[in-house]
């Protein structure tokens, strides 16, 4: 379960003080799938480095599954990341050098797992991600942006994350395979009973999630667990 | 993350850029092979200057009258011209200080030789038995003189290899030929075997006969020695032997002042330690030299691995991202940054040791590669790898994960 209570964080360029976020609460239930929605500017993003354990808040508190993570120091987050925070990037993040395989077991190599258990692991979040395993052993590169998405999923799924935290995953692909990946993210939810968040300024992409919350100027504008269908619905009559 | 997994990281991150990896590692290379080669060529020449000093004689103490004096303001009659040195002396010492091996009393001086037809002028030294082992002398060719020769003062003698050259045509047998010294005629029943000169003296170009013959008919009726030769049992005893030989003299010839001897002591060990010290300052000279070239390796290093880091920026946010601690990444770049300096300095060691194996082998210069110096080389490289390595490591670790992964 994650908590946040007023959360504020301010970032200090000498004289300058720019409010990203100006006391932002919410929580989100195990299961859930959740988009977090907003302009560029509008806190998402610093939202999303607190809630992915990257980055402290200036004021408030977060607990992640009970777990007060708002002043751990660099290391502590670190652990953290590892042990409960699976991460899927717009711009994959994938190492280019290293296998399919490879990259799904690096969490695992910082997590300590044994060799053995790590491939297991591996192969249970591929297949889950959705990839064939005649892909296993390519090389990143040799992968089309639809299958390195789900490489990327497979490696945030690989750690057994409390939340998965995607940060624009379809900003880098074509509407039909963001589509597919976004299908991907739900049968998660649906199917395993994934936490999933879900950050884009897309409205389309948001739709796929089943409560939106929409943020700006630092602020929640609207917690759309009420509003989602009547937003769904606005957007429908659009197109 | 076990070792297991730091070194698979390092090999796939040193291979990735195979070209930039092996142009790095050069720099080490030539360092390290450098620094191999020039300490082997330091370490060679001085062990053949040890070894032609050793040649004139192991452990070897050599005891000089000092000059004569007279009374007053008198002319002095120059160094090794006193005759204060006596058969008494000799035994003494033989008897009465520990450590030794062998003492051999010695006359010697310049004289002309004839044999037929030819001429040359030399050393002439009369000597025992003793003088053989004392000044490491080997006889190629019939025998040496022995105690028995000098007792009953048999008129023979034995030659040096260049003084045989210079006497008698080659392919003549110089055994069984007659030379005149001063008048005399001696019988050659033996030749030296070549020891090559060193410095002023050549052992080469000398003619050894009985010590009697030579007191009695060169120097003409007189028991003093011109030199006394001590060989002491070990290296180690040299100084002991030295001062108990001097001790005993001044008592012997009833002098106090340590300054005002009447015999002059030269110890074969002080004469190697300085010869030792010269190569060694020559040693330290080439080996600063590779040592600089191994500095600039090792700069070479830092540069590419601080590239490397600001190249992978990316591949480090998101390993940060993924739970990566920041010892994790200080650990993986450092490991890379030591992997280049040892391979590296593996490869050099080995090239080294090629160089300096054909140095020797075509006879331009003996060499010596020690133990010491190839395990100096590995920590040195090794040592280069933490030092150059250590900045680009640790800010490759304290990088914000947030900012590396939006670095373009």
């Amino acid at each position: 379960m994650i908590e946040i209570k007023k959360i504020t964080k301010t970032y200090k360029n000498g004289d300058n003080e720019t409010h990203a976020l100006r006391g932002v609460s919410f929580t989100i239930q195990d299961g859930e799938f959740v988009a977090i929605m907003g302009p560029s500017g509008s806190g998402k993003s610093t939202l999303m480095h607190i809630l992915g354990a990257l980055d402290t808040p200036t004021s408030g508190t977060f607990h992640l599954d009970g777990k007060d993570v708002s002043k751990l120091s660099d290391d502590e987050l670190a652990t953290i990341r590892r042990d409960r925070i699976g991460f899927v990037f717009q711009s994959f993040n994938l190492l280019p050098r290293a296998t399919v395989m490879r990259n799904v077991t690096l969490p695992l190599i910082y997590a300590e797992v044994p060799e053995k258990e790590r491939e297991r692991k591996a192969r249970k979040s591929l297949a889950s991600a959705g990839l064939t395993e005649d892909r296993y052993e390519h090389k990143s590169n040799q992968l089309s942006g639809g299958q390195i998405q789900r490489v990327a999923i497979a490696r945030a799924l690989v750690n057994d994350p409390s939340l998965i935290l995607a940060d624009e995953p379809t900003g880098n692909l074509d509407s039909q395979t963001g589509d597919i990946v976004l299908g991907t993210f739900q049968k998660l939810n649906k199917e395993m009973k994934r936490t999933i968040i879900l950050i884009t300024h897309e409205r389309e992409v948001a739709e796929h999630a089943d409560r939106i919350i929409y943020i700006r100027d630092g602020l929640i504008v609207e917690d759309g667990s009420g509003h989602s269908k009547r937003i769904i619905e606005h957007a429908k009559q659009k197109v | 993350m076990t070792t297991k997994d730091i070194l698979h990281e390092t090999f796939s991150a040193l291979t990735a850029n195979k070209v930039r990896t092996s142009l790095t590692m050069l720099g080490i290379i030539i360092g390290i092979s450098s620094v191999i080669i020039m300490v082997a060529i330091g370490q060679g020449a001085q062990g053949s200057i040890q070894a032609n000093i050793q040649s004139l004689g192991s452990n070897l103490i050599e005891i000089f009258p000092g000059a004569q004096r007279s009374f007053g303001y008198g002319a002095s009659g120059g160094r090794g011209g006193a005759q204060t040195l006596t058969p008494d002396d000799a035994n003494a010492i033989a008897t009465q200080v520990s450590n030794i091996a062998q003492v051999s009393p010695e006359v010697s001086g310049r004289y002309q030789i004839t044999a037929v037809g030819t001429n040359t002028n030399t050393t002439v030294n009369g000597v025992l038995a003793a003088y053989a082992d004392v000044h490491n002398v080997q006889v190629n060719d019939g025998r040496f003189i022995t105690d028995s020769d000098s007792k009953n003062m048999s008129r023979v003698a034995v030659i040096g290899p260049t003084t045989a050259s210079d006497l008698f045509a080659t392919g003549t047998e110089p055994v069984g030929q007659t030379i005149t010294v001063k008048g005399m005629p001696f019988n050659i029943i033996g030749v030296t075997a070549s020891k090559g000169s060193s410095g002023f003296s050549n052992q080469d170009d000398a003619v050894y006969i009985p010590l009697q013959d030579a007191q009695l008919f060169l120097i003409g009726k007189t028991t003093y020695y011109t030199t006394l030769s001590v060989s002491a049992i070990s290296p180690d005893v040299m100084t002991q032997v030295q001062t108990d030989i001097t001790n005993l003299l001044m008592q012997r010839h009833n002098i106090s002042d340590p300054t005002a001897t009447d015999f002059n002591v030269l110890n074969q060990a002080s004469i190697v330690s300085a010869a030792s010290s010269v190569t060694g300052t020559f040693t330290i000279l080439l080996g600063a030299v590779a040592g600089i070239s191994l500095v600039v390796g090792g700069i070479g290093i830092m540069n590419m691995m601080l590239t490397t880091v600001t190249e992978r920026t990316r591949e480090i946010g998101l390993r940060k991202a993924i739970g990566a601690k920041r010892a994790d990444i200080s650990t993986q770049f450092l490991v890379e940054a030591v992997a280049l300096t040892v391979i590296g300095g593996a490869i050099g060691v080995g090239l080294g040791w090629l160089a300096a194996y054909i140095v020797t082998s075509l006879g331009i210069l003996q060499t010596s590669i020690s133990t010491s110096s190839v395990m100096l080389a590995f920590g040195v490289s090794a040592g280069i790898g933490i030092v150059f390595g250590y900045y680009p490591a640790r800010r490759a670790s304290r990088l914000n994960p947030i900012e590396a992964l939006r670095y373009e």
